[in-house]
């Protein structure tokens, strides 16, 4: 580019504040304080139907807010969608592209229509964009010949045509296989090494765990928790898991120390013993050793023991209400 | 330049922002797709067909048929005009509903509306972009009907000197000079409707619902031209001067119709061309 780029970005690349958007009577985001830090990669997560499309069109001005604002690269959009778009590059909702149009054809087309964008250096920087993605093989095929996961990787060809400061993935994961899902993080950790701030939405928090720093998790619209990984682990209550075929035995200590029994999926364990599952009260909880020596007092037989701290994906699952549940 | 000067930042080709790429890849989007081509070779085909049906009957056809039919057997050039007659109030309007009612509903079907909003294309721009590639579909058909039939008329027919309609008798290279301005007429009377479809089209996601409405529109304006009971409302119809076409085949030419019909189709373009924008510039784009 010909312009200088802007001194290192020092607030945050995507603010929002007080972000809402109705359909009718429907909330589909609302009252969203959002606060990417720039330079991170940032994992927007919630079930299907929690909002993060929605937010993510109103970023991009795609879409008008309900009210409250949002800043994307320190601008407020959407009045200053001129300016900010070009170093932004986009996944949203899917790729799509002309079914009739090649791949390279349709990159070129997309490209044309960012006026800010060279076209002497446009079919140099379509041509690295596809070698990027691994598509150049099929970079003349026409793309209604192309699989799901092959549209997906030329949508990414697409948000990187031109170096961008700001990338916002909507589920880029979406339709690739396993090694697809892999190629995927970790272009996204090069780019991020690069220094380019990511914003990437997914249902599926194993997909982004490994790549995230940041992570904000939706629920119906609602923003319930956001911060570095650790610290969104670190809102998170520890379990214990006992082995024993005393059962019963067992639950009764675990209660009278306070703990919470999860009685959901008892899980068989050797010689007709039992993994049970307790959650640790969150203040004055026990130390693991003093549950061991009530669980021997009681004359329970422990055959295993283990305090962990919940995982991400628990966390995840208990913050949304449920993993997989799709929200009206 | 000195070995010790600073090194200058690499300053990339010089280029001045502008529409023109865009521009240029709509039309060639356009003009590369099957459809497109299937509707000029459609229009192409009418003047072939009635210069053929002409050939094979017999000469006492006097009297019947559209304006100018009888008239081919003298004069190869009478092919495009006969074809107008045909064209203008039903195929081309036809052909332009579903090029102008695709234009922005067909990109939103498709989903690349967000990719190229996204881009940033610019609201405004692209709605620019996008009436003038319809513009540029009227001039095509338009010039499919003109090429062909000109193209059939010299060989099926003989072509000479030709009488007008006021009775004077001009050359032939002064008569194909008056196609093509009734050609021009004819790009310049779609202008209007083009610009009703590029609004319609901004009203809805669904391209084969535009591309309907938008020729729904045009049949409309011309049965309402049809009612005498309405002849107040008749001037202010797009389709009011659509076949006065023929002023430019009188000597001295008849300008009247030329003229208004310029005034109204700016007029069309003017306030469907605001409402589109009206539309689309605060439009949710959800596909
Ligand atoms: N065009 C629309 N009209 C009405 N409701 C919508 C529309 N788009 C999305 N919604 C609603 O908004 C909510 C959020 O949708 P979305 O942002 O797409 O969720 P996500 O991307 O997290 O899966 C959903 O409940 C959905 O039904
Ligand atoms: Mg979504």
């Amino acid at each position: 580019m010909s312009i200088p780029g802007p001194a290192a970005p020092s607030g945050p690349a995507i603010e929002t504040r007080g972000l809402t958007k109705t359909f009718g009577a429907q909330t589909a985001v609302g009252n969203l304080d959002l606060s990417v830090p720039a330079g991170s990669v940032f994992g927007f997560l919630g079930p299907n139907g929690s909002g993060k499309t929605t937010t993510i069109r109103m970023l991009l001005g795609l879409i008008t807010a309900s009210s409250g604002e949002a800043s994307v690269l320190g601008r407020e959009m959407p009045a200053r969608l001129d300016s900010v778009l070009p170093r932004v590059g986009t996944l949203v909702e899917g790729p799509a592209f002309y079914p009739f149009l090649s791949g390279r054809a349709n990159l070129a087309r997309l490209d044309s229509a960012d006026r800010h964008a060279s076209p002497s250096t446009r079919k140099s920087r379509v041509q690295v964009a596809l070698e990027r993605v691994g598509l150049e093989a099929a970079a003349r095929k026409k793309v209604k010949a192309y699989s799901l996961g092959m549209k997906q990787r030329l949508g990414l060809a697409n948000a990187l045509l031109q170096p961008r400061e700001l990338l916002i993935l909507d589920e880029p994961t979406n339709g690739l296989d396993p090694q697809g899902t892999r190629e995927v993080r970790s272009l996204v950790q090069s780019l991020a090494a690069g220094g380019t701030t990511i914003f990437v939405s997914s249902h599926l928090l194993a997909e982004v765990e490994q790549i995230c720093t940041h992570a904000a998790i939706m629920r119906n619209g609602s923003l319930v928790a956001q911060g570095t990984l650790g610290e969104l682990r670190a809102g998170g209550r520890a379990r214990a898991t006992v082995l024993t075929p005393d059962a019963g035995a067992a639950l009764a200590v675990l209660s009278h120390l306070g703990l919470v029994p999860d009685t959901g999926h008892p899980v068989p364990g050797p010689s007709g013993a039992q993994h049970l599952n307790a959650w640790l009260p969150e203040v004055a909880a026990p130390e693991p050793e003093e549950i061991v020596a009530a669980l021997v007092s009681a004359r329970v037989r422990v055959r295993g023991f283990s305090v962990d701290a919940e995982s991400l994906e628990n966390r995840f699952v208990e913050l949304t209400g449920s993993g997989f549940n799709v929200a009206q | 330049m000195s070995p010790n000067d600073p090194v200058p930042a690499p300053p990339g080709p010089k280029f001045r922002p502008s529409t023109g790429p865009l521009l240029r890849s709509e039309l060639a989007i356009m003009f590369r797709r099957r459809r497109t081509w299937a509707m000029l070779l459609a229009l192409a085909a009418i003047p072939v067909l009635i210069a053929i049906a002409v050939k094979l009957e017999s000469k006492d056809n006097h009297g019947s048929g559209p304006a100018f039919l009888d008239r081919i057997t003298q004069n190869g050039l009478f092919v495009v005009l006969t074809a107008m007659v045909l064209c203008v109030p039903v195929f081309l309007p036809l052909t332009v509903g579903v090029a102008a009612g695709d234009t922005i509903a067909g990109e939103a079907n498709m989903g690349t509306l967000r990719y190229l909003l996204a881009a940033p294309a610019g609201r405004f721009r692209l709605l620019a972009v996008k009436y003038l590639g319809a513009a540029a579909f009227c001039a095509a058909a338009t010039a499919a009907v003109v090429l062909a039939g000109t193209i059939v008329g010299l060989i099926l027919f003989p072509v000479g000197p030709v009488p007008l309609l006021s009775g004077t008798t001009v050359n032939g290279w002064e008569a194909e000079g008056r196609i093509l301005m009734v050609g021009a007429y004819v790009v310049l009377s779609l202008l209007g409707f083009a610009a009703i479809g590029l609004f319609i089209s901004t009203l809805t996601d669904m391209p084969v619902g535009a591309m309907a409405a938008t020729v729904v529109m045009a049949i409309a304006s011309q049965v309402l031209g049809a009612l005498p009971q309405l002849s107040w409302l008749h001037p202010w119809l797009f389709t009011h001067y659509w076949m006065g076409f023929a002023d430019l085949l009188r000597d001295p030419i008849v300008w009247g119709s030329f003229g208004s019909n310029a005034l109204l189709q700016l007029g069309y373009i003017a306030v469907f061309g605001a409402l589109a924008y009206g539309r689309f510039a605060t439009k949710d784009v959800l596909s």
